[in-house]
């Protein structure tokens, strides 16, 4: 049997001098139909430029392939050489044999259309039907990718819809024309762990209806366990490894697979939380939050009184000196904005936040999640790490000089980093220089919103032991704000999962992640993907996130919470 | 530095700095009088003559040297341009931060009004503003001057308002920096490169807008002469004289080239697209 797809030594270069510059050296695979082939790597590695020759949408972006063949059975069961095939056969390949379906579904729908009218042309393109034929298909297509009520939704923009159900749309359009292979290039990295999860189980029920083979690129080597029946590992354009799912993750040959696969943050269900540090009572709270309350006004005008965005309603919790508290919770949950009222960076409405009451003050400092937008391009290290001193009244002498260097050498980096600039960094040294920095004051509170989401994964696993070493040496209380289960079961003592603005359930880390009470604690953690979990069988819900706009003057009812454990408490959840 | 040095580098760049640089030179020559001739006393005698060995660019009406008169015209046309777009310069890029930094309503004022003003055209405001001080090279610097603040007040206005949302501006008030540490290391770094770019083409507009307003009379007033008015000057003698018109008005081109040039390569060298790299 010949396969669908066939690489062969695959050489992409880019610039004026390709074969100089090369991205994706020798790589070759087999493809069959309804197999799927997840390819892994971290950026740079060249995942993605291997499978965009294949579409050949790598010459739009400046690439070529210097070296070898890549051959396609087509429909009619005629074989194209993709490498060699004029334009005009290359058009009629893509979208028809090959559909893909891309990283920000945002970007990739054009924001002016209806969906319906972008599905419908799809259908036009491909299958050559009009008016009503096409309108019915693209209804078709919508009910096939489990968008509920999808008449209407055909009348939709893309910005009215979720992020989940725009990359619901994508694969749809791309589904228009059947095609025999489908390239998913990091689908579900825009989108939350449960709505991961959804596009996910979306994905595997339609290639096993439609027989479709597909080419999975992620960065995630424990999502691409799931969906998988061989693996290629790339790294510097290269394929390291190459081989089915099981053999390359319970027996990895070469060591950056083994590294990746130890890097990876495996969630284990709370059997591997933190056992430092345990709560001890008595003991007085760094910071108490009562009753934090940050609403938002909508579309108010002089004639009409408008409502509210409740994006943080009624939480509370405190922070003992030294702890981890790691606030989780999906896009649009409030944790953010939670940790950014505690900064005094948006206003509350009303609550409390009582800082104790310290001989010295310490103050609350900040990491923020994008190491490349946090640090001013256009000043040094020196000034970067001046400018909180200064703030603080502090001048630029050899004292402060001496505390920047002795930083530095905490965080891992050398003192003549003082004279560079942050675009001489890489992101995870990016980082450390804001880890530095927000330490320069001495802060008795750490807030790090998302502080290693941005970070490729075996980076991430060192800024988060860094982090972990840093906390025991200057006796650090973090609040740590992270949509990823897997990180936050390794650095926090307690978790507080956070859900349409409120705290539906709060306590100690191992029994929160092991044993969750809340049903939205369970759908986050049963929705995190893990590397044991191999040809998974993903149920689709279609729960959705409540509205947090309310009425002017809603007030939420009161919570109620049941004991579950010495130090576990959960929401007790009220019929809608 | 290194700005100075891609600039060499840079084609249009190089073309456009060393025509700067001439008229630079030139201008600094006429105003410490290192001129051929004296440029305003007249001469009688030799009035009226064609470009030669002794007159390089000919002479006008009352004998003065026309290369003499240029070598001081360009000097007073320079400083004209340059002062009235750095008075532009600092007016716009102060209103443009506010408006971006105070949201509204102060955004929707500051830059309504910058709008009104951007609808006047130079000349009609240099009209009005003569009408109440007179004529003289300060009235076209402070007409010039109020005709481009709008125009820095935008430039620095849109890029504030999206720097303003960065995480580094979020970041520095949770340090507890002071506004003005914020809006100058901040802020005001981050808009260097637009700004340079924008005030190298101003350079051009504004020497051009000079030479209107000294050809209509209202800016350099004789004896002095300006760019402007020796073309003015020029005007009933095309026929007998063509020189008279032929080098001021070449002079004007070239400067306005030459700024434009300068401002085409700077935007390429300070764009961080191309700035990435170098890096």
């Amino acid at each position: 049997m010949t396969s669908l797809l066939s690489v062969k030594d695959l050489h992409v270069g880019f610039g004026r001098d390709a074969r100089a510059n090369e991205v994706v050296s020798g790589v070759s695979f087999e493809l069959q139909a309804g197999q799927t082939l997840g390819i892994v790597g971290e950026s740079g590695s060249g995942k993605s430029v291997t499978a965009l020759s294949v579409n050949r949408l790598v010459d739009f972006g400046g690439g070529r392939i210097t070296a070898g063949k890549i051959t396609l059975e087509r429909a009619g069961g005629d074989v194209l050489d993709l490498t060699s095939a004029s334009r005009h056969q290359l058009r009629q390949m893509r979208g028809r044999d090959i559909g893909m379906i891309f990283q920000e579904p945002m970007t990739s729908l054009n924001p002016v259309h209806t969906i319906g009218r972008q599905i419908e042309e799809a259908f036009r393109i491909n299958r050559g039907l009009h008016g009503r034929d096409s309108v019915d298909a693209a209804r078709e297509v919508l009910e096939r990718v489990r968008i509920p009520d999808a008449q209407s939704r055909l009348g939709y923009y893309p910005h009215q819809l979720s992020g989940g159900m725009r990359q619901r749309v994508m694969i749809a359009m791309a589904l228009a024309s059947a095609p025999r292979l489908l390239i998913a290039d990091e689908p579900t990295t825009a989108l939350d762990v449960t709505v991961q999860a959804q596009i996910m189980g979306l994905l595997t029920e339609l290639r096993d209806e439609t027989g479709m083979a597909m080419i999975f690129i992620t960065h995630d080597i424990g999502l691409v366990a799931g969906i998988a029946d061989q693996i290629m590992v790339m790294q510097n354009g290269v394929v390291v490894e190459q081989n089915d799912t099981s053999s390359v993750l319970d027996n990895p040959q070469h060591d950056y697979t083994k590294h990746l696969l130890e890097a990876v943050p495996h969630f284990s269900s709370g059997q591997s939380a933190r056992n430092d540090g345990k709560r001890a009572t008595g003991v007085e709270p760094v910071v108490a939050v009562d009753d934090l309350v940050v609403r938002f006004p909508t579309g108010k005008s002089w004639l009409h009184k408008g409502g509210a965005v409740h994006a943080v309603d009624g939480v509370d919790f405190d922070l003992l000196p030294g702890e981890t508290l790691a606030i989780v919770g999906e896009s649009g949950s409030g944790k953010s904005t939670a940790a950014r009222a505690m900064l005094g960076l948006v206003g509350k409405t009303r609550g409390r936040i009582d800082r104790s009451t310290g001989a010295e003050h310490r103050p609350i400092q900040m990491v923020f999640q994008d190491p490349y937008a946090s640090l001013n391009p256009r000043l040094n290290v020196e000034s970067l790490l001046a400018e909180p001193a200064i703030a603080a009244g502090h001048r630029k002498d050899q004292t402060l000089r001496e505390r920047m260097t002795f930083l530095l050498e905490k965080v891992e980096l050398s003192a003549d980093a003082l004279t560079r600039f942050p675009h001489q960094f890489s992101g995870g040294q990016r980082q450390r220089l804001c880890v530095a920095r927000a330490l320069m004051l001495n802060p008795e509170i750490l807030v790090l919103d998302e502080a290693v989401s941005a970070l490729d994964v075996s980076v991430q696993a060192r800024v988060l032991d860094l982090l972990v070493e840093l906390q025991q040496e200057f006796g650090l209380a973090y609040l740590f704000i992270s949509h990823d289960m897997a990180v936050v079961e390794r650095i926090a003592h307690r978790v507080a999962v956070m859900y349409a603005g409120q705290i539906v359930e709060i306590g100690d880390a191992a029994s929160v992640l092991a044993n969750p009470q809340h049903s939205y604690t369970k759908r986050l953690i049963s929705a995190v993907p893990m590397v044991g979990q191999r040809k998974r069988h993903y149920t689709l819900d279609h729960t959705q996130i409540p509205s947090l706009v309310r009425a002017a003057g809603y007030e939420p009812p009161a919570a109620r919470w049941r004991e579950v454990g010495a130090d576990h408490q959960v929401r007790i959840e009220e019929p809608a | 530095m290194h700005i100075l040095r891609a600039l060499i580098r840079h084609p249009s760049g190089r073309i456009g700095g060393a025509i700067i640089l001439l008229l630079l030179i030139a201008a600094i020559c006429g105003a410490l009088g290192l001129t051929p001739h004296d440029p305003i006393k007249a001469f009688p005698p030799d009035r009226l003559k064609p470009p030669s060995a002794t007159y390089w660019m000919g002479t006008d009406l009352l004998g003065r040297d026309t290369a003499s008169r240029l070598m001081l015209g360009i000097g007073l046309s320079f400083i004209v341009a340059f002062a009235s777009v750095i008075c532009a310069t600092i007016a716009g890029t102060v209103i443009g931060l506010f408006a971006a930094w105070w949201g509204r309503p102060w955004d929707g004022i500051f830059m309504r009004t910058m709008d009104v003003l951007l609808a006047f055209p130079a000349i009609l405001l240099a009209l009005l503003i003569i009408s109440i001080v007179g004529p003289g090279p300060m009235t076209s610097i402070v007409a010039i001057a109020i005709v481009y603040t709008p125009i820095f007040a935008r430039v620095v206005r849109g890029p504030a308002l999206s720097l303003k949302h960065r995480e580094f501006i979020d970041a520095a008030r949770t340090f507890g920096s002071s506004e003005s540490y914020i809006l100058t290391r901040h802020l005001l770094l981050n808009l260097i490169a637009p700004l340079t770019v924008q005030f190298t083409l101003a350079l051009a507009w504004s020497l051009l807008t000079e030479a209107g307003l000294s050809f209509l009379g209202l800016g350099t007033q004789p004896p002095s002469p300006s760019l402007g008015l020796m073309l003015s000057e020029s005007r009933n003698l095309m026929q007998h004289a063509p020189w008279l018109m032929l080098f001021p008005g070449l002079t004007v081109m070239i400067g306005v080239l030459g700024f434009n040039l300068t401002g085409d390569a700077l935007r390429d060298i300070l764009d961080p697209r191309t700035q990435e790299r170098g890096a």
